[in-house]
């Protein structure tokens, strides 16, 4: 199995970052963020870029787009970043923050009903 | 569900939005992968995080490129709840370094199920105590393998456990069995969440206090 960067040298992702290995301070993108394809790759887009836009014509989540890269997710967060602040993409975060532990109970009731049904 | 075809990718419907963690703890070999298989609904997914032990506020590559970089590996499926909700399901090694990392993966998680090894019982033990630390909820599952049945006494006194956190056990290679895990643990959360009653706005308070 593939792991993912670690046989990469560092020189390639800080190059695909160009040079950032961070994102913003407040970066918005949570595991499980859902990011979305707000418009189609075009010509001389950096082929990170592509392939994201690609991978994302349907909601995927931030750690599958890192998966499906083979990048670790932090260097799939910037790129992300990026992305969306050229309008790129869209990001549906998590919905209700679980606080200390204590989720909304609405979530924990639908989690429930989902699992139930599987 | 399993895909008859080699398209391993089964996106997510349009209307998708919100996604949920859930983390599978554990020791080597002790079934974490074998679960999130028995449940996923596309072939769990392999990837890793990259962060220098000290923390947030290094933001220099020359530091990041230093010897302190803490690296761990991970994997993941994913179980589609209904038109909006996806859980996320982590397998996630127990080890040491590996804790630096949960706040940065795993905050907001919904909770964790430790598995357990009965025959390597000692492996699971840090784990719990990291996951106190955290004030993350969690339940204890047993893998069977088969080896010498011990009795739940034995199992939460080895692992010294709160009488309040279920202890189950399990064959995560059933999907049935492993959704059992689960749901198990959803409900846990659930009392967790009814004992703090209508004062659940003081969410300051840690849940390990609730526990004990």
């Amino acid at each position: 199995m593939s792991r993912p960067g670690r046989d990469d040298a560092p020189d390639r992702l800080y190059t695909l970052t160009g040079g950032r290995s961070r994102s913003a301070p407040d970066t918005p993108f949570d595991l499980v963020t859902l990011v979305v394809a707000e418009c189609d790759p075009v010509p001389g887009m950096q082929s990170e870029h592509t392939a994201i836009l690609r991978l994302c014509a349907r909601p995927t989540a931030v750690v599958e787009v890192a998966a499906e890269l083979g990048l670790p997710v932090s260097i799939t967060r910037i790129l992300l970043s990026d992305l969306l602040a050229a309008g790129r993409v869209s990001a549906r975060h998590p919905r209700k923050a679980v606080h200390n532990g204590i989720p909304d109970p609405d979530i924990l009731e639908q989690v429930l009903v989902g699992l139930r049904n599987l | 569900m399993d895909s008859a075809t080699s398209d391993a990718r089964a996106p997510l419907g349009a209307t998708a939005d919100n996604g949920l963690k859930i983390v599978v703890v554990g020791g080597f070999g002790v079934g974490k992968t074998t679960m999130v298989r028995s449940v996923s609904e596309i072939r769990p997914l392999n990837t890793e995080e990259t962060m220098t032990q000290a923390g947030e506020s290094v933001d220099d590559i020359s530091e990041v490129r230093g010897k302190t970089a803490t690296t761990v590996a991970f994997d993941f499926g994913r179980i589609s709840l209904d038109t909006r909700n996806v859980l996320y399901l982590f397998g996630a090694p127990g080890q040491e370094r590996f804790w630096f990392l949960w706040d940065r993966l795993f905050s907001g998680t919904l909770g964790a199920v430790v598995l357990v090894d009965t025959r390597r019982i000692d492996d699971s033990w840090y784990a719990i105590d990291r996951l106190e630390h955290h004030g993350t909820p969690f339940i204890v599952a047993c893998n069977d393998f088969g080896g010498h049945p011990h009795t739940p006494q034995q199992i939460r006194e080895a692992l010294d456990l709160d009488p309040h956190v279920p202890l189950v056990d399990c064959d995560a290679r059933s999907r049935e069995s492993s959704k059992r895990v689960l749901i198990t643990l959803v409900e846990h959360i659930q009392s967790l969440y009814a004992a703090k009653g209508a004062g659940g706005a003081e969410a300051a308070e840690p849940v390990e206090e609730l526990i004990r």
